[in-house]
């Protein structure tokens, strides 16, 4: 240690007197001369040490390399990165919370999808029953004949409401799909529905229970007894499938 | 000179053999060896200016390494581990820079 006070060489043991002796009259030596070896015990130690030094310094230097964070770090710094770290985490709580929440409101939105499908099933509902959209399904034919043409508009219209109150979805006259609206006027040559003059036969595509429909349309003093009366002729045919094809604008 | 290989040599071992610090060594041995240092350079600069004593430099050299790591256990054990050591830091790095102060002024007279 260089601050100590240097010890004169009369209080230095015997043997290392020598190797003061021989550097003492040059008062600086140079750096060569420090370079120049000697094999005292003492600068065995000495050299010892700087081996112990140099390992260490090399150990140190990889560890700081490899572990750069956490490995030297004091106590006191590792707790201060901990609340960091326990703050972050509450923060990133919270945000999770915000998402949570908003993933409800999200999953509430895919309810609200399921509400639209319903409407939509509805809309479909509705659009068949306005006549604005094709239509499938089970029902009947009714074709009525008019050789003598003696069927009036009013014959049509009690088949039409006939055929309603039984239960028919989708009613198509003809060409003509008849809706909320239709009406029927007598015309020269035949029938005007919905502003088209429609001609016998007539044929009626009814969609409903078919079974239904036929016994309401064959009860006694019923529709088709009125038709056969008047002189037309009348073919109730079951479809388990009618396709319904014409609609109606708006 | 021998001192010169040994520090040599220790490099290189430390290099081949690529040790691990002890987790109990960890928070001591920068200081330690920021402390050894100093004392090599005290050492050198006694070399140089002639009163330079082995044993002087090996006694120096173990109790100020031992010391250094002990302010430090004791700072840790404070609870000022982190203000003591950088105080310790702060006291050797300026004797190793008046140490190398003095070794300048001896090798080139400046």
């Amino acid at each position: 240690m260089s601050d100590v006070e240097p010890q004169t060489p009369d209080e230095q043991a015997p043997e290392e007197r020598e190797t003061s002796a021989k550097q003492e009259p040059e008062e600086t030596p140079g750096f060569l001369d420090l370079l120049r070896p000697r094999t005292t015990l003492g600068q065995l130690a000495g050299g010892l040490l700087c081996v112990l030094l140099g390992f260490a310094l090399v150990t140190q230097v990889r560890s700081t390399q490899r572990d750069t964070t956490f490995a030297t770090a004091r106590q006191d710094e590792l707790v201060g990165i901990l609340s960091d770290l326990s703050q972050r985490s509450e923060r990133l709580r919270g945000d999770l919370r915000d998402l949570e929440g908003t993933k409800a409101e999200l999953e509430r939105d895919v309810q609200g999808g399921t509400a639209l499908e319903e409407a939509r099933r509805r809309a479909t509902t509705y659009g068949l029953l306005a006549g604005t959209l094709p239509a499938e399904g089970p029902g009947i034919e009714l074709l009525i004949g008019d050789p003598r043409g003696a069927v009036r508009s009013v014959n049509l219209l009690d088949t039409l409401q006939e055929l309603r109150d039984a239960g028919a979805e989708v009613i198509q006259i003809n060409e003509v799909r008849a809706g909320v609206n239709t009406y029927f006027l007598d015309a020269p040559g035949g029938i005007e529905v919905d502003g088209r003059i429609l001609r016998a036969p007539y044929r009626f595509l009814a969609i409903g229970d078919p079974h239904t429909m036929t016994t309401a349309l064959n009860i006694p003093g019923g529709v088709i007894k009125t038709l056969q009366n008047a002189g037309a002729s009348t073919t109730v045919t079951p479809r388990t499938r009618l396709t319904i094809s014409a609609v109606r604008s708006g | 000179m021998i001192a010169l290989i040994g520090l040599v040599a220790g490099v290189v071992l430390g290099l081949l053999f690529e040790p691990t610090v002890p987790l109990w060594l960890q928070p001591y041995l920068p200081i330690a060896i920021v402390a050894a240092l100093d004392a090599m350079f005290g050492g050198v600069r006694a070399r140089l200016e002639g009163i330079f004593d082995e044993k002087v430099f090996v006694v120096s050299f173990v109790s100020n390494t031992i010391i250094a790591a002990l302010i430090v256990f004791l700072g840790d054990q404070l609870g000022v581990g982190s203000q003591l050591s950088t105080g310790v830091v702060v006291v050797l790095g300026i004797r190793i820079f008046s140490n190398a102060a003095a070794i300048r002024r001896k090798l080139f007279g400046a």
